[in-house]
Order: C-alpha cells, then structure tokens, then sequence
C-alpha cells in the first residue's frame, strides 16, 4: 500500500495534500496497489481525500498532535505505516514534510528522496528524478529498499478528482510526549502561501523603495497572487522575511512568475527557473532575467506595471 | 556548552554544471568548491557566539576524504576549537547522517547545528536524520535562536511566518538566513587555524539505500518573446491564449 501523508492547517487541507494523493493514486495505478491517506490531529471532512484517489483515510486524533514536532509525528507515521503495512511514503516537500523525511528514513531504514517533481518509473525497481544544483541539473535515484519514502514538490502535478467521499478509519497509535514546545504561531492571514502559491507576482530593487509597493500589490490582487522579493528588498526590511525567493529564501514553482525590476541574479533564479511560465518586467534590455523568461517587457516598470494590471483587469472583466 | 557543527563541501552557486561522460555524475573539472553557506554564515557563527559569551567549545565534523580538509581549516579559521573528519566520500543523506551521529552519541554534545540545506542537493535531510539516530529534538529551518541556561528559545521559518518554540538540551537544530550573519575569518585565525586538530577516523559500515542512476541537464528554455511595453493587452493575450499561465 502506499501511505499520503495530508498535511493540514487547522483541519484545512493544504493544496499539497490533494496534490500528493493524486500522485499516490497514479503510483497505485501504474503499481496494481492501493492508496490511503493518513491525518493527523482533527480535520472535520478528511473523508474528502477520497475525491483525489484514496480508497481510505486513517487519522488518528489527539490533543498531543495540534502542533508540529517532528520527532511525534514520526513516531505516530511510523507506527501507522506499520500498522497499514504500507511501503511508500508520500510526504509534501513543505517545512513540516521536510523534517519529517530524514527523520523517517533513518526510523525506518528506509531509502529517501526529497524534492521528486515527476512520477516514478516502476517497470523494474523503482526509481525517480529531481532537480538538483538549484535547477541546473536533474537526478534519477533508484530507491533500494523494502520501504520508501518521497517528498513531493507543490505544484508539480495537478490535484485530480478521480472518485467520491472514502470511509474514515481511526487509528489507535500511542503518542509520546513532546520535549518541544510550542509558544507562538505568526502566520500571515488570508493569503496564498508563497510555496504553494500558482501565481507570484514578485519585485524587486528597481522598485526604489517600500512606499512604491501599492502597484505590485494592486497587480497581486487583480489576478489573486501571492507576493514575493528579491533578496536586498527583504535585507532593506522594504517587504518581510518571508517574501524572500531565492537560494537563500524559499524556493517556488507556480505556474506564472512576474518579476518586477529584478536583475536576475543567479541566486535569485535559483529559487524561481522551476516556475512554468516567466514574465520578465525590467528597463534593462541586458539584464540577465531575460534570458530566462519566456516573455519580456523592457520597459519602466512604474508606467508598464499599471498598465498590466489594467489589462489584466479588462480580461477578467470579459471572462467573468 | 560543547557544540557540534556539521558542515559540507558544496559546488559553489555560481558553477557551470557539466556532467562526466557517461551521465554518472558531476564533472568535478573546474568546479569551485565551498563550504556550504548555511552551514559556514549562520550555523558556525551562532555556534561560536554561544561560546564566546558563555564559555565552552565548538567542535566541527565533516564527512569526507582529505581534500575536504580546505573547507574544515576554513571552519577552525572561522573560529572552531577543533574538527573531526569521518574518511568516506559521502553517498547518500542517510549514509552520512549515520556517520555524523555515530561519532555524535559519544560525544555528549549539547547542541548539534547543520545548516537548513546544502545548496547542491537542498534535501534538507541530513538534520531530521541525525536528530532521528540520537533520539534527539530537531527544530529546523531556525532564525533566532537564544539561550536561557539549557533552555533555547527558537524562531523557525514556516510557510507564510513564524513559529516560536522552546527545548531543553540536547536537541539538533537547522539554521535559516537570520540565525547569524556571516564572519570573514582574520589573518590570526588562519594563522591558529593550521594548529588545531582535525581527527581523521574510520567510518562505519553502512549500505547505501538511494542509489544515483544518472544526471541530466534541463532542456534550454527557447529564446524569450519580447512583448511591446505599449501593448500589455496582448501580454495578457499571450499568457492566457499561448502559456495558459491565467
Ligand atoms: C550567496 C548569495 C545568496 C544570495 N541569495 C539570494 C536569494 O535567495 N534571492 C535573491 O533575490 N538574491 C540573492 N542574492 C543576491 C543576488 O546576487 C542579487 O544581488 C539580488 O538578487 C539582486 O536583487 P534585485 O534584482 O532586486 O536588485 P538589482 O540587482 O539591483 O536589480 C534591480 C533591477 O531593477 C531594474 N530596474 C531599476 N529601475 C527600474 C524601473 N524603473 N523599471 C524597470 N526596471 C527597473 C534594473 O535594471 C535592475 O535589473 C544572493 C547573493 C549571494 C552572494
């Protein structure tokens, strides 16, 4: 069997949840196995996972597991893989999935692969990519053992409604206390998180400074991105810690990244050439940015951005 | 406190990437090495900050054949008291986090930093390993770390903010950009630097479980389409009709 761990934000499901089962199902296709979902803590409706392809969801509830520490949750995976005898893992390559793929690779003595952006080839053994050298290569990795674990990256497959509602089984699992505690969650409210985000409309210092920033944002709302930066806007505390997109910020891929008077530095694009589509904004012509976009405005930002977003507008007008 | 600090070889951001002819791994020819920046501007300097204030050592450990032994004088240049080098060009994340906490269990260390990621592989799995190995709390992605005593309170990046958590030591900690800012080592630390000890030792046995098939370069992106900043109506055109991006 193969086991998706859905992530959840206070019994939200993340898009990357819906996203790891309709990977889970295609792998249970092409491997004649079946896949179920595993929640942990309370999500009201995870019988929901089914729609996506799992023929059954586990969850196992307790208070212990309102709050992330990786060392519980592992424990709580581990013992459910266990129980469900399953032998491949899906986790979400988020903050949480990630810590909690080392982990359970070294519990389980199992092999690991982080990142994965594709479906796995399984005609004989099992084997997948992912990028590495921040993009500038890809890697197959053949995965020996019983046992297997992948994180996924956001948005590389789209979630599929395959079916309906799947029954809800609980699991008995012991979980062991917590040596973290947890003592605030700062989050900021009401809008895409950048990782999982399928439009980003992103600046940077050609923007001169934080008071300019009311086109990006109006620009961001007209099609409902979510916003991000270049490194020195952040470092200049223009726009916050968060919004940081680059080697030594978070990495994305949505399907459209605007980037708006942004050199295109290569530890800027380290963060950021996964994106599908590339729109490039920048007065510029030489700036390095265009050659790795896939459409090119040179221009003023200050006159080009609020024109795009009048266009934009014109077009959602017309097409409801 | 005795502080361990992971840290690893990587290909510098800035490298050309090729591949060896058979497609089996990374044509080393050319390729400028570094230490891993997480690893060297925000888990070593953090590292040297607690001792610095509060008394104790840091203690650097590389998994690695001898020609990584640059990047680990670099660390003692840095400011480390002395290195250990587990002899074994590393394989996997799993291989070399065994190692790591091999020599890690003996060592009663109170914390033990890595950076959040390397910038080669960006797994980002070596840290939720070790901590794994050693039965151990792992708090990741750190951007503030502060000590009470044997307390630390830590601020870590998640998706869209912050969380703040506390932990008692021992524990393992990744660290993110704002952990510390990075340190230019003096004429006097590479002078001391080629006096501190790096212990070479044998590592254990250990099969690897993700073996690399083969590498391979992404396709080119095709020449960029420049549209007239004029005419942002027939951008939008473009990314609805053309690269169905809206
Ligand atoms: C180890 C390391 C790690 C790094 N990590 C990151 C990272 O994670 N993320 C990151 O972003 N950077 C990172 N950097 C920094 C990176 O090298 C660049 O310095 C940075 O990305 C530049 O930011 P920028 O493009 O906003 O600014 P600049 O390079 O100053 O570019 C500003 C651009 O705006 C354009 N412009 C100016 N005015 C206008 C106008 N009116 N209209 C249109 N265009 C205009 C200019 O032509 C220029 O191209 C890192 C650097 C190092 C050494």
């Amino acid at each position: 069997m193969i086991l998706i761990f859905a992530e959840h934000q206070k019994g939200q499901f993340k898009k990357a949840a819906f996203e790891a089962v309709t990977y889970g199902y295609k792998v249970a296709q092409a491997t004649g196995s079946s896949c179920a979902a595993l929640v942990l803590g309370s999500a009201s409706d995870a019988g929901t996972l089914g729609k996506y392809g799992a023929s059954k969801v586990f969850q196992v509830e307790d208070a212990a597991l309102e709050n992330f520490d990786s060392q519980v949750y592992a424990a709580v995976i581990a013992a459910a893989m266990q129980q469900t005898g399953a032998k491949l893992l899906v986790l979400p390559h988020s903050s949480t999935g990630k810590s909690l793929l080392g982990r359970l690779a070294a519990r389980l003595n199992a092999a690991s692969v982080a990142g994965v952006n594709a479906l796995p080839v399984v005609d004989n053994g099992f084997r997948v990519k992912r990028p590495v050298f921040s993009g500038k290569a890809i890697a197959e990795y053949e995965l020996k053992s019983d046992i297997k674990i992948i994180s996924l990256t956001g948005n590389a497959l789209q979630p599929q409604v395959t079916g309906q509602d799947a029954p809800v089984e609980a699991l008995s699992v012991t979980v062991p206390a917590s040596r973290v505690k947890v003592k605030s969650v700062e989050r900021a409210e009401g809008i895409v998180p950048l990782p999982e985000a399928e439009l980003v409309v992103s600046a940077g210092r050609g923007m001169k400074g934080p008071e300019n920033w009311g086109i990006i944002e109006e620009l961001a709302n007209v099609i409902g991105a979510t916003t991000a930066c270049s490194r020195p806007v952040a470092d200049a505390d223009w726009r916050p810690h968060h919004e940081h997109v680059g080697q030594t910020g978070i990495a994305i891929r949505p399907n459209l990244y605007i980037a708006i008077g942004i050199s295109g530095a290569i530890q800027h694009l380290a963060g950021v050439n996964s994106s599908k589509t590339i729109v490039v904004i920048n007065k510029d012509k030489e700036a390095p940015f265009f050659k790795a976009a896939d459409y090119g405005v040179e221009g003023d930002l200050f006159e080009v951005v609020p024109r795009l977003t009048e266009a934009f507008r014109k077009f959602k007008g017309g097409n409801g | 406190m005795k502080l361990l600090v992971c840290i690893s070889k990587t290909p510098d951001t800035t490298t050309k990437i090729a591949l060896t002819g058979d497609k089996s791994a990374l044509d080393a020819n050319g390729v400028q090495y570094i230490m891993n920046p997480y690893d060297e501007w925000y888990a070593l300097v953090r590292a040297l900050e607690i001792t610095e204030k509060s008394g104790g050592t840091v203690t650097l450990i590389n998994v690695g054949k001898a020609d990584n032994d640059a990047i680990i004088r670099k660390g003692l240049a840095i400011g480390a008291n002395d290195a250990v080098r587990v002899d074994i060009e590393p394989q996997s994340s799993l291989s070399v986090a065994k190692q790591i906490a091999e020599h890690a269990k003996t060592g009663n260390y109170d914390i033990i930093f890595l950076g959040k990621e390397t910038i080669d592989y960006n797994g980002s799995e070596v840290g939720a390993m070790v901590a794994e190995y050693l039965d151990l709390p792992f708090i990741s992605y750190a951007s503030k770390l502060e000590l009470d005593g044997n307390t630390a309170t830590i601020s870590r990046d998640i998706e869209g903010g912050v969380e703040v958590v506390e932990v008692a030591t021992p524990f393992v900690i990744s660290a993110a950009k704002g952990l510390a800012e990075q340190r230019i080592p003096n004429m006097r630390g590479i002078m001391t630097s080629k006096t501190k000890p790096i212990a070479v030792v044998s590592p254990v046995a250990f099969d690897d479980l993700a073996v690399t098939v083969s590498y391979e370069l992404p396709k080119e992106k095709s020449a960029v389409k420049m549209v007239d900043p004029n005419d942002m109506d027939e951008l939008v055109r473009l990314l609805h009709e053309e690269a169905k991006a809206i």
